[in-house]
């Protein structure tokens, strides 16, 4: 496992500096920017639009338009999405034992190949640990990073990632044994607690514990699977990590009725899919595709009345949404039946919700903050026109 | 008669100034490559704004590690929890050689007695080991055996040793006394404790390299002439003499080259270490990569580290390798 990480970083090491090779279809998509960085202000001649079109044409903007458009042209001639998730948390992403891949990060990724492709199966999967993600993002081993990725400044900054809308508005909790008594974290003074290595559950970990001068002893493992190991086997008296993956890895604890997660949220955890700096244009795809789900669930497109209301519908924002009115669709690069393809194959964002982390399910969350805006949540999508 | 004036062989129809001429090439071609691929590397970081450099090392590193052998919190800085990994990997390595070595050459000692049990015994051993793989190994000793010791509050006291999953805890000075561990609450009190990865990581290195330093040994002493061990045993010295005076010294110049090699393979080894959770130079790197996003400088660095350290392992046993090897007068 270790050795193949290593494999796997010089790889995407040397795969970024290779990277460059593609200077030459670099140069011929600047063309295509650019007339679409017009069409956007021909389209929208508002106030806001002028700085953007006076910006554009600026030399050092220039560098980073440059790449723009490339991943949806390779992503194209691909013929499928290469798509980053976990595989190990059970309704975000998980393999089941036919290798049939499940899950709201899983079907963000299905979304998204829904729109470039009108066929949501034209994802090709890649297992990442919380390790090997960015940088597989960042080498262009893969073209989005759906894997429960909490979305924050340095990432957002540094490492080079854009984050589309959060499709999971989640909070750092802490699972320990029911028998062990613990109630809050002051008692978990000199105990082990289980932590994955490299997340900001393991700085919040600090941070928390820190504040509250708490002693307790850290054990940073790889994965999910590791984690959850030590914490059966006695290893650590404790478990932390976002509260949807505690629910999700209680699941499939031996015997799950046995441990409890804490009534204390540590921190923010904004769940989302994220994709590399320079291309804007893919950005604003993967940000729609989601976008997309929110507002049909809003609009009550489901993806059973979606091919009776596309003929019809008398709302205007749906007829938009569905590609029968406006070029929506074409200016992200796409075919207008972008939104319609994404209900079609793999449903609005309740239907998503509910076949992932529903109340049938056995990683039953309750949908809270995680709502429409409209009904006391937190997921909004902007005016789709 | 000919013409006797040496004529020389016109430049372009001379061998030799092709061979020097393609290793001009094959020199400019390599450099020409590493700078290609390093310019393109800065290009495309500063394509995803992406910046490079060292800068970040002075800055607040923000995580716990588990296992340190100098003072580290999590407000210290990213360049001290290297050298934590650093000196975790240091100490792995350098106590690892030493048991290696110890066991080693029990087991190849052990595989040349003509007692039956005892020698089949060192044979199985040395046949498991070498035919599985390390990190296979590591992670069945770790989940498998080390997760399924007894719990800290029914610790199995070995003599004044305690035995637990949630470490090893051995008497040890401190301040100048002997201290005894004890388990206190869910902690050991006393004593020097080895975290359940630091033990699984050296004990698996240890067992595992033994048995490749054991054949190394068993090798050496089979290539030394019966006739010097019988020769020992006629000029009176008994059998453990002959062996440590005659016949260990002469086989000391077949093993030490591929001791070397074994040596070096457990320090290289120790990077597993992240399979079982310790905080080992590599594991607490690739935390840094996943924090900084500072891959490239990170994986130069601990390349680097590695490099030099086997270096100077193989430096160390070549001198040593010089030393024993027969002086011929």
């Amino acid at each position: 496992m270790k050795k193949t990480k290593l494999g796997s970083v010089l790889l995407s090491a040397v795969a970024l500096a290779l990277s460059a090779c593609s200077t030459a279809p670099v140069e011929v998509t600047r063309v295509v920017e650019v007339t679409r960085v017009v069409e956007k202000a021909a389209a929208a001649p508002s106030a806001p639009a002028a700085p953007a079109a006076t910006a554009a044409p600026a030399a050092p903007a220039a560098a980073v338009v440059a790449a723009s458009g490339a991943t949806l042209k390779k992503v194209t001639e691909r013929g499928k999405l290469i798509c980053g998730v976990s595989g190990l948390v059970p309704g975000f992403s998980f393999v089941d034992s036919a290798g049939k891949y499940s899950g709201l990060d899983v079907d963000v990724c299905r979304a998204v190949a829904a729109a470039v492709f009108g066929d949501g199966t034209k994802v090709e999967f890649r297992n990442l640990t919380t390790q090997q993600r960015f940088t597989a993002l960042q080498s262009g081993d893969i073209d989005v990073l759906s894997r429960n990725t909490t979305w924050s400044l340095q990432r957002d900054t540094e490492l080079g990632l854009n984050f589309a809308p959060v499709t999971f508005y989640d909070g750092q909790g802490m699972m320990v044994p029911k028998a062990s008594g613990i109630t809050k974290l002051e008692d978990l003074k000199d105990r082990t607690i289980c932590v994955q290595k490299g997340t900001t559950t393991e700085l919040n970990l600090a941070d928390q514990m820190g504040v509250r001068k708490i002693n307790y002893k850290p054990l940073s493992v790889e994965t999910a699977d590791d984690a959850t190991a030590a914490y059966e086997s006695e290893r650590c008296d404790a478990y932390t990590t976002d509260i949807s993956g505690l629910i999700s890895r209680r699941s499939v604890l031996k015997k799950p009725a046995d441990h409890v997660i804490l009534d204390v949220v540590m921190s923010k955890e904004p769940l989302g899919p994220a994709v590399r700096h320079g291309d804007d244009q893919w950005f604003d795809i993967v940000k729609w595709s989601v976008f997309a789900m929110f507002a049909a669930e809003e609009y009550g497109v489901t993806s059973q009345n979606v091919e009776q209301l596309k003929g019809s519908t008398k709302d205007n924002e749906t007829k938009r949404l569905l590609g029968v009115e406006g070029d929506m669709g074409k200016k992200l690069g796409l075919d207008n039946a972008f939104a319609y393809n994404i209900v079609k194959g793999v449903g609005n964002f309740g239907e998503v919700y509910d076949r992932n982390l529903g109340p049938t399910t056995p990683t039953a969350i309750p949908r809270g903050i995680n709502s429409l805006w409209n009904k006391g949540g937190l997921m909004y999508a902007p005016p789709i026109r | 008669m000919s013409d006797t004036k040496k004529t020389r062989i016109p430049i372009w129809r001379d061998e030799r100034a092709y061979a020097v001429l393609a290793q001009v090439a094959f020199v400019v071609v390599v450099i020409a490559a590493g700078v290609f691929l390093f310019g393109n590397l800065l290009s495309a970081l500063r394509r995803q704004n992406i910046p490079i450099g060292f800068d970040f090392l002075p800055t607040r590193a923000g995580f716990d590690i588990s296992d340190s052998f100098l003072e580290y919190t999590a407000s210290s800085n990213y360049l001290q929890a290297f050298q934590v990994g650093l000196v975790n990997t240091l100490v792995v390595a350098s106590v690892g050689i030493v048991l290696a070595s110890v066991f080693g050459l029990i087991t190849g000692l052990a595989g040349l007695t003509h007692n039956f049990i005892i020698s089949r015994l060192a044979r199985v051993y040395t046949e498991i080991m070498r035919n599985v793989p390390l990190l296979v190994f590591l992670v069945f000793w770790y989940r498998g055996i080390v997760f399924n010791l007894p719990k800290i509050s029914e610790a199995l006291s070995i003599g004044p040793i305690l035995v637990s999953n949630r470490g090893v805890a051995i008497p040890w000075l401190l301040e100048g006394a002997l201290s005894l561990p004890v388990v206190r609450g869910r902690i050991f009190d006393g004593g020097f404790v080895l975290s359940p990865e630091l033990f699984a990581i050296l004990s698996g290195l240890v067992i595992y390299t033994a048995a490749f330093i054991g054949e190394v040994i068993r090798a050496g002493v089979q290539a030394i002439p019966r006739g010097q061990f019988e020769a020992a045993r006629a000029l009176g010295f008994t059998g453990m003499q002959s062996i440590r005076l005659i016949v260990l010294p002469q086989a000391l110049r077949v093993i030490i080259p591929p001791l070397t090699s074994q040596y070096l393979n457990l320090t290289k080894n120790s990077s597993l270490a992240a399979a079982v959770g310790y905080p080992d130079l590599w594991s607490i790197s690739t935390v840094i990569i996943n924090q900084t996003g500072r891959a490239v400088e990170m994986i130069a660095v601990v390349m680097g580290i590695y490099l030099t350290t086997s270096l100077l392992t193989s430096l160390f046993m070549n001198w040593y390798n010089n030393k024993v090897r027969l002086i011929e007068r």
